[in-house]
């Protein structure tokens, strides 16, 4: 291991700009250290080291550069990387976006300390997830099925209700056939103040908060912090899910607001962007959190992510909702038109997916129709968009037999099958139950995806 | 001499470091305290540039490099198959057993056991005449492959050989041949190194004319990739990019598959590990992973080894092929490798091109797919072999016009476009079938006319046709709606349709579906065109088009897919009678019934 650099403090700070300091005259100093800021007014700042080399250290501050001074700062490199301290204490306790207590409660009490980046998970020792969680919501349930140990983000847009849906999951998320409950990790990653309220109130009221994490980081928090949010709370989801066996869902909201505070220290370091000024290495860095979920063999626990983006003006292929799709297992995608029309969760069900889905439903896990009944739901409700489409041109009158049926079936499913209340819990058995009886409004021949003994079993249609 | 210097800056993935002078070009270098392994990229004075394969947080300017004189290179030899490497090929497992479930820095291992001992039976005897690529004998390697023991390909010419082993188990450093050149000694081992960025070399190319058998439908029937040949198939996410290629990676009838996993989900190369071993192989009856060698460097892991693992792959794919075997090579994805060039690109500050990609990215991807090719491998005896290149992009917003996808389609000559709206409506594989070719099409009929059917090319021309005047008649539909169509048109949407749903989705999960045989495809086109040529004589006598469309067959028709086994093909002909049977009942109703 290299020597100890810890506590040298450095004085000659040569240039501020954005988030970054540039400290000169360093003989020890590594990469990613952690940098302890102090200002003229005895003030501390905390800041990790992003280039050192020459002479010279670029460091990231984390509260921002407003207020620092190029004489009279001081700079003390820690001679660690960043670490968060864990432990069963932190159950329960509410910290702020790097992790120190903001409840007013003592630090808990240590049992060790991790590294916040984590260190990538071996693929030979994942193990890969199979066990359904039901979360009580239909659609999610019945097409969109989460697994254990998934990354299912949720794509929104600005006022749309994904902080009551990811609620709703955190709320309502059991594992079919035992009776552990989940602990949740939520980090807000700037937000506003009234969307971190909801979630902290709706874990209390259902008695989820001693079973929770909260790291909060608000709109007004610094920018820069929120790098760090999303790791250390996922360094206490690894925690508890691997050594202490729990069975973690972390929550981060909202995915863009990291991105952007990524984006601004790429700007001031002037790197050469990729897309939308974002830097190259966006893909990488958001892997580098997301994949921070699944199983390991040989352990309990799991750590199942639900990150929450809101999509700049409902664009999904804007670089932060692509990028993301690319490396979570599938995504739940909020609809501005089903919210327009009061659906409840407004769940466009044909940009979203879950890629689990396969391996965690059917025969011995929940039951052998479900896949085909999600596939078959599908294809009516495209198929009832394409004949919607057809019946603005050409009118109802302009339409035949079976395009009518599916005009009908395209509505049945919205108001029937979607739309159900933030605090209503469905079983899958009425899941499916309402799967088929949307379908069954449909001639039976029209059931290409589905195998023939499993309609005759649950085909109600003449 | 070996470079031995300084560290002088750190920047995640790049490291400066000094009194570098006798450092080479792409040399390997240990870097820090904790011997991380790194690449020399550039030289300048004394200063080397290198990219480091594993996290350097932590990694402080004034730590050693030390080079290696050696160059990126990997190990080949028995005991490759069946592993699952890093970009670098450190076995995976080997990692986990060092240092847990999390991959730790600084960790040293061998790519293969060289404990293990292999029954070698020799094929050449002491004063043969051997050079580069000889075959010396083999060993069995898994049951399913008996594996070669090559002579290096830089190997000095031809020479006699002083010394065999006789056959018996060795373990692989062991000794099995000795050959002379002018007086000096030549150990031949069981295995050699060679150099990841320079490929293999070969006798002489061969065109591509075998078509490789995935039994995906669309592709063997409509879009064929021959074996030797390359192919792309890029896709926005969600369309279905990985699960169209571990379609490939499981049911292509060659002898090795390299599967690289480049930047990608953790939970997919987990997924191909767990599935793999309970997997059997339709002609060999033997499980999966006895072919299978996948490298995985996951979107995670550190991004220099992602760039290097392209070339890891495509080297282990070059060294089954020289043995004469047909090697596919899958690559997903070529997008990720392509972006950790611009990492690196950007770290070195070079001159960005578009996108911020660097300027010779077109120039990697073409060295890349001349990887692929089917050749007469080096030395004795004769054989030949090939690797067959089939890369993944992930353009990104879906948008077909970014740098990654418009340079590779330069140097493929199979594409698969993936469409996101065909996924959007759960029709998969999301093959458009309108943007995506095969530049294959007419080198692969003979075989398919000597293997299969003569019919294969003509079938597969009518039904495609039928599809592309579907995709015409669509826009009058959408401006007029399908009333405004005659009955005869009305038909072929209806053949479009039933082609869609029958013939071009395939369920990749369905035990029955996710394997289709050559036979079984052409046979399955044959019943849909024949209803068409039946459905139009019916329309002619004055049949409604609503009474065709209620007929019982269409349902049997779309789901023979997965409801009639490969083993029960005659089923198929059950339905071309039945076809008959149909069309002469609806023949026989008396005309009042026939329009109720």
């Amino acid at each position: 291991m290299p020597e100890t650099t810890a506590g040298v403090e450095y004085t000659k700070v040569v240039e501020i700009k954005g988030p970054l300091i540039i400290i000169d005259g360093i003989t020890k100093a590594s990469f990613d250290e952690l940098v302890e800021i102090e200002t003229v007014d005895g003030e501390r700042r905390l800041g990790k080291v992003l280039e050192v080399g020459f002479g010279k250290a670029v460091v990231q501050v984390f509260e921002g550069t407003t207020g620092l001074t190029i004489t009279g700062t001081k700079a003390k490199f820690i001679g660690k990387t960043m670490e968060m301290p864990v432990s069963q204490e932190l159950l329960g306790r509410v910290f702020d976006g790097l992790g120190r207590p903001n409840d007013g409660l003592p630090d808990p009490i240590a049992d060790k300390f991790l590294d916040v980046n984590g260190e990538p998970m071996n693929p030979e020792r994942r193990e890969y997830p199979t066990s359904f969680i039901q979360t009580g919501v239909s659609v999610i349930d019945g097409m969109l099925t989460l697994v254990r140990g998934q990354k299912l983000p949720i794509f929104s847009g600005s006022g749309m209700p994904h902080n009551i849906l990811a609620a709703q999951i955190a709320r309502q998320a059991a594992v079919v056939g035992t009776k552990e409950d989940f602990a949740v990790v939520f980090a807000a990653i700037g937000v506003q103040y009234s969307d971190a309220q909801y979630f902290k109130r709706s874990l209390e009221e259902s008695g989820a908060l001693r079973r929770s994490v909260l790291f909060l980081n608000l709109a007004d928090d610094p920018a820069i912090e929120r790098i760090i949010t999303p790791r250390v709370a996922l360094t206490v989801a690894e925690y508890l899910a691997f050594d202490l066996g729990m069975h973690v869902l972390a929550i981060l909201t909202d995915m863009t607001n990291y991105a952007e505070a990524l984006r601004e220290i790429s700007a001031a370091r002037e790197e050469v962007p990729g897309r939308k000024g974002y830097p190259g290495y966006l893909y990488t860095d958001l892997a580098n959190n997301y994949e921070r979920a699944g199983r390991v063999k040989g352990k309990n626990g799991s750590v199942t992510q639900v990150p929450i983006l809101s999509m700049p003006a409902d664009d999904i292929t804007h670089p932060i909702p692509d990028l993301t799709g690319y490396i979570t297992e599938g995504q739940i995608v909020l609809g501005r038109d089903l919210f327009r029309k009061g659906v409840y969760p407004p769940v466009n069900v044909l940009m979203s997916l879950s890629r689990l889905m396969k391996d965690g439903v059917g025969e011995g896990k929940t039951r052998s129709d479900h896949m085909e009944v999600g596939n078959q739901l599908y294809d009516a409700y495209s198929r009832a968009q394409e004949v919607r489409a057809l019946a603005e041109i050409v009118g109802r009158a302009g339409l035949t037999g079976v395009d009518l049926k599916y005009l009908d079936v395209g509505d049945m499913f919205e108001q029937q099958f979607l739309k159900q209340a933030p605090d209503e819990n469905r079983s899958l058995d009425e899941t499916l139950g309402r799967a088929w009886d949307v379908l069954s409004n449909l001639p039976e021949g029209e059931l290409t995806k589905i195998k023939e003994k499993h309609v005759k079993q649950y085909y109600k249609g003449k | 001499m070996v470079a031995k210097g300084k560290i002088v800056w750190v920047s995640g993935p790049a490291v400066k470091a000094d009194g570098m002078s006798t450092a080479k070009m792409y040399e390997t270098v240990e870097v820090g305290e904790s011997k991380l392994i790194g690449e020399v990229i550039r030289l300048t004075g004394d200063i080397a540039f290198i990219q480091v394969y594993e996290s350097t947080s932590g990694l402080r300017p004034g730590e050693p490099v030390v080079g290696t004189g050696q160059p990126l290179s990997v190990l080949l030899g028995p005991g490759i198959i069946g592993k699952i490497y890093d970009g670098i090929q450190r076995p995976l497992d080997e990692i986990a057993s060092k240092s847990g479930a999390f991959i730790g820095r600084g960790v040293i291992t061998t790519p293969v056991d060289f404990k293990k001992k292999y029954k070698f039976k020799p094929s050449v005897k002491k004063g043969d005449e051997i050079g580069p690529g000889s075959i010396l004998g083999t060993v069995e390697e898994t049951p399913l492959l008996t594996h070669s023991i090559l002579v290096p390909p830089n190997h000095p010419g031809a020479t006699k050989l002083t010394d065999v082993a006789s056959e018996g188990d060795y373990n692989i450093d062991h000794i099995v041949a000795t050959a002379e050149k002018s007086g000096e000694k030549i150990q031949l081992k069981m295995y050699h190194k060679w150099p990841v960025r320079k490929p293999r070399p070969y006798g002489e190319r061969y065109d591509p004319t075998v078509p490789l058998v995935t039994g995906q439908r669309i592709i063997d029937t409509y879009f064929p990739i021959a074996k030797g040949g390359t192919g792309a198939i890029p896709g926005g996410f969600g369309t279905g990019k990985t699960v169209t290629l571990h379609q490939i990676a499981k049911w292509a009838d060659s002898k090795v598959v390299v599967y690289i996993g480049c930047g990608e989900r953790g939970n997919e190369m987990t997924e191909v590990l767990v599935e793999f071993p309970h997997l059997i192989d339709p002609r060999s009856g033997r499980p999966l992973m006895e072919r299978t060698v996948l490298v995985a460097n996951t979107s995670n892991m550190p991004v220099a080894a992602r760039e290097a693992s392209i070339y890891t792959g495509a080297t282990l794919a070059e060294y089954y092929r020289d043995m004469g075997f047909d090697v596919v090579l899958v690559a997903d994805s070529t997008s990720r490798w392509a972006e950790a060039l611009r990492e690196m690109s950007g770290r070195l500050e070079e001159m960005p091109a578009e996108e911020g990609y660097p300027s010779y990215l077109a120039s990697r991807l073409a060295e890349f797919y001349e990887r692929a090719g089917r050749v007469k491998a080096l030395g004795s005896p004769n054989r030949s072999g090939s690797v067959t290149l089939i890369g993944a992009v992930s353009p990104s917003g879906a948008d077909f016009t970014e740098p990654v996808t418009t340079h590779t389609i330069r140097f493929i000559k199979t594409f698969w476009a993936l469409d996101t709206r065909l996924a959007y409506s759960r029709h998969y594989p999301s093959i458009n079938w309108m943007q995506s070719y095969s530049g294959y099409l007419e080198d692969v009929s003979k075989w398919w006319k000597e293997n299969v059917t003569g019919e294969w090319f003509d079938l597969r021309q009518e039904s495609y046709q039928l599809l592309q005047k579907e995709d015409t008649l669509k826009e009058i539909v959408r401006l007029l709606g399908p009333e405004a169509l005659p009955d005869e048109e009305k038909l072929v949407l209806e053949l479009a349709r039933m082609i869609k749903i029958g013939i071009l989705q395939q369920n990749s999960f369905d035990k029955v579906d996710t394997y289709c045989s050559p036979q079984k495809q052409v046979k399955m086109v044959k019943l849909m065109l024949k209803f068409y040529k039946e459905a139009q004589k019916a329309l002619k006598v004055g049949t409604p088009l609503a009474d065709i469309r209620a007929m019982p067959i269409i349902p049997s028709l779309l789901k023979a897919k997965f409801e009639i086994p490969e083993e029960q093909l005659g089923k198929l002909d059950d339905l071309d009678r039945q076809i008959d049977e149909q069309f002469h009942k609806q023949a026989e109703a008396p005309p009042m019934q026939r329009s109720a």
